[in-house]
């Protein structure tokens, strides 16, 4: 079993807490990871990305080839299209539907969802600003979609959730439980 | 002890140091190195004291330190990104004269693609230039092993010993398992005074002292853990030298598409010389991987030429930016190189930019104004945050070449004429290679204008500590800048008119003039919020 997941939003989103959950839960299952991340300046409100592969054999590369990936897991829609050529021919694409709009030139909505779903088979579009909310917190979005893509990380849902309990119980009882339900709620989007 | 830890390669470096006894890091922060010494200043050892790990004000008084904490006999770390080097330079080099005594690591992150700095420069050229040792792991627990490798080396053979990553190791997380910790060294000063004190008569004795130790070098590579051959298919007429994380991209493409090309994996240099003699002699065609300058590529090659050898200066892999899969499926099964589909036309750039509510984006509004009845607009600025005024909406700035750079170059553009001079620079970078510059212009009466944007913290790499908080205006003092000529503005929407005039003013004033705007920095002043709530 080998997974290919490109996790893509803007500086600040929160990918790397999604990154974190499926790392703790990959590890948790004896599988190898490897995780490449972007620290500096494009952190700065720039695009980002997490290359995220874990495996039952050795994994050599940080970086997914392209036409290799087997997810794209996307906080806004845009970020879900700049990555395109990493996407396998039969890879899924689950990205939030909501904008992250901090450039004047930002393309329409309607048109950037039509083009996803032209160029990818396999979308799962999630209303996760909505999510988030009835979760408890806006900023839970990253946590909603990690449940919406569950089912593609080829990782027991069961052992997900331990992870976000386990990550996010430092934080306080309450605010864990915020974030399971997240989780569920994107896992039934 | 045989747990498995997930931890990004910058952290398996700290983890590794603490473990094989450190005493001190030192380090000024810098993409990607930073996290080495932020990973130290949250562990136990850290927060308590027993490994000292407060941010020094530049590369060079960090890798100073560092060898004078090794001379008292103690295991020292000095981390640094590759242009940090340039600056610690100095004592770089000479510190391979005069060795050390405690074990001395020094960890340089280069930054092939520029994703964070201004050049790809290649931390192997100075190994050799310095003829010290290096390692270069290719994964995270080889880091992990050559750290303590390292210590113990440098321990043995009395130099400072290199250890090279790039981003991708240094930014990817991987599981490692940890072993045995060793304790640290009592305090245990050298008194060899002739190997320390480079009078030439001692420089010449411990320069010829490093020139026999290379075949040592030389001997330990041939012998290196770290230096091993992948053996594939015996008939193959091609071979493959990979150096360092090159190894991770030949072996993801010999393993998926089953090619069983024999691969050399070099990861300590001095190069083993027996070692690449043999492999390459097996061979009509070697490629060589490096992660970086095509160094070795060049060496073997030789200088007229030899066509057995190909890598990225004959074009097989790309001149120049980080190596990735693809590039080795394209050296190595062309066939195989399929075309991916293209990013869709509707997909906008999304640079960087600015924090909403960032003191710089008011501080370029003021200045853009102030500068708009010259003819010659020039600023010159510095590395931080504030080179995205690069960019619209700003474009306020005209130059951005190396730390502390804006103030001097400003200078010498003055003494050239040009008016006003303008340098702009953030309090971290003024404190790192700024304020020797500014005496300059102080002991020549220059007619600048230094604009120092003081968010309290060194920002760019996450809000470390910035050398002189609270004291930017008592060291312009200091160095001699007339009072009057100092002045302090707060950069916010509410000041911009009065923030315009003292910036008209100062430029009009034919001297040395400072403008410190003090503002505190979004993303620090947001996490402390969180952190009191």
């Amino acid at each position: 079993m080998t997974r290919n997941i490109l996790l893509a939003g803007v500086g600040g989103q929160g990918i790397l807490t999604i990154a974190a959950i499926i790392d703790h839960a990959a590890m948790q299952q004896g599988l190898y990871i490897k995780q490449a991340e972007v620290h500096g300046m494009s952190q700065r409100g720039g695009a980002v990305q997490s290359h995220l592969r874990i495996s039952d054999e050795e994994i050599f590369s940080d970086l997914i080839p392209l036409g290799q990936a087997d997810l794209i897991l996307s906080l806004e829609p845009m970020e879900a299209l700049r990555y395109l050529p990493w996407l396998s021919q039969d890879g899924a694409v689950v990205t939030a539907t909501q904008p992250f709009i901090n450039i004047p030139n930002y393309p329409d909505k309607e048109q950037l969802l039509s083009e996803i779903s032209k160029h990818c088979k396999d979308v799962h579009f999630v209303n996760a600003d909505k999510l988030a909310q009835e979760a408890g917190s806006p900023k839970a979005v990253n946590v909603v979609m990690a449940g919406a893509a569950a089912q593609y990380l080829g990782l027991s849902p069961e052992q997900l959730l331990e992870s976000i309990r386990s990550l996010f119980s430092l934080k306080g009882q309450h605010i864990a439980e915020l974030n399971e339900k997240a989780f569920k709620l994107g896992q039934t989007s | 002890m045989n747990e498995q830890e997930l931890l990004l390669g910058a952290e398996v470096i700290a983890r590794a140091a603490i473990d094989e006894g450190l005493s001190g890091v030192y380090a000024y922060p810098g993409t990607p190195s930073t996290e080495i010494t932020e990973y130290i200043q949250q562990t136990e050892e850290g927060r308590t004291g027993k490994v000292r790990s407060a941010w020094s004000v530049n590369e060079k008084t960090a890798y100073e330190a560092a060898l004078g904490m090794s001379y008292a006999g103690k295991r020292s770390m000095v981390c640094m990104k590759h242009v940090g080097l340039n600056v610690a330079a100095d004592a770089f080099i000479n510190s391979a004269s005069t060795g050390s005594k405690g074990g001395m690591v020094v960890v340089v992150a280069d930054d092939p693609s520029m994703h964070s700095s201004q050049n790809e420069q290649d931390t192997r050229y100075y190994a050799r230039f310095a003829q010290l040792p290096l390692l270069e792991p290719s994964n995270q627990q080889e880091a992990y092993d050559c750290v303590r490798y390292a210590f113990a080396f440098s321990e043995a053979l009395e130099l400072p010993v290199i250890v090279r990553i790039t981003t991708r190791l240094s930014h990817s997380r991987s599981t490692i398992i940890r072993r045995a910790a060793t304790l640290p060294n009592p305090l245990k000063p050298d008194t060899n005074r002739q190997k320390w004190i480079l009078l030439p008569a001692n420089a010449r004795r411990q320069y010829q002292h490093l020139l026999d130790l290379q075949p040592q070098l030389t001997e330990a590579a041939e012998m290196s853990p770290f230096n091993r051959e992948w053996v594939g298919k015996e008939d193959s007429t091609t071979g493959i030298i990979a150096f360092g994380l090159a190894y991770n991209y030949v072996m993801e493409v010999n393993t998926r598409f089953n090619l069983q090309l024999p691969v050399l994996k070099i990861s300590q240099y001095p190069l083993p010389e027996k070692t690449i003699r043999n492999f390459t002699q097996r061979f009509q065609r070697v490629l060589i991987v490096e992660e970086g300058y095509p160094i070795y590529e060049e060496l073997l090659k030789g200088f007229f030429g030899n066509e057995k050898f190909s890598g990225r200066m004959d074009g097989t892999l790309p001149r120049t930016g980080e190596l990735t899969p693809d590039a080795l499926i394209k050296a190595l099964v062309p066939a195989e190189a399929v075309q991916p589909v293209a990013t869709p036309a509707i997909v906008a750039a999304r640079p960087p930019e600015l924090c909403q509510g960032c003191g710089h984006r008011d501080l370029y509004d003021a200045l853009n104004e102030a500068m708009d009845s010259f003819a010659n607009r020039h600023v010159f600025a510095d590395i931080g945050c504030y080179t995205l005024g690069a960019l619209p909406p700003y474009n306020s700035i005209n130059t951005c070449v190396d730390m502390g750079a804006s103030v001097t170059m400003a200078k010498g553009a003055a003494d050239a004429g040009l008016h006003p001079a303008v340098a702009v620079i953030g309090d971290s970078t003024f404190t790192h290679s700024g304020i020797t510059g500014l005496l300059d212009a102080v002991n020549d009466k220059a007619a600048v204008t230094i604009l120092i944007s003081d968010n309290y913290t060194t920002a760019m790499t996450g809000g470390q500590d910035s050398g002189a908080t609270g004291r930017i205006a008592a060291i312009c003092e200091g160095v001699g800048v007339d009072s009057n000529h100092i002045r302090t503005i707060v950069p916010l929407k509410k000041n911009h008119a009065e923030n315009v005039s003292v910036l008209k003013e100062e430029f009009a004033y034919n001297g040395v003039s400072v403008v410190i705007a003090c503002r505190e920095c979004i993303q620090t002043a947001r996490r402390k919020k969180k952190t009191n709530v």
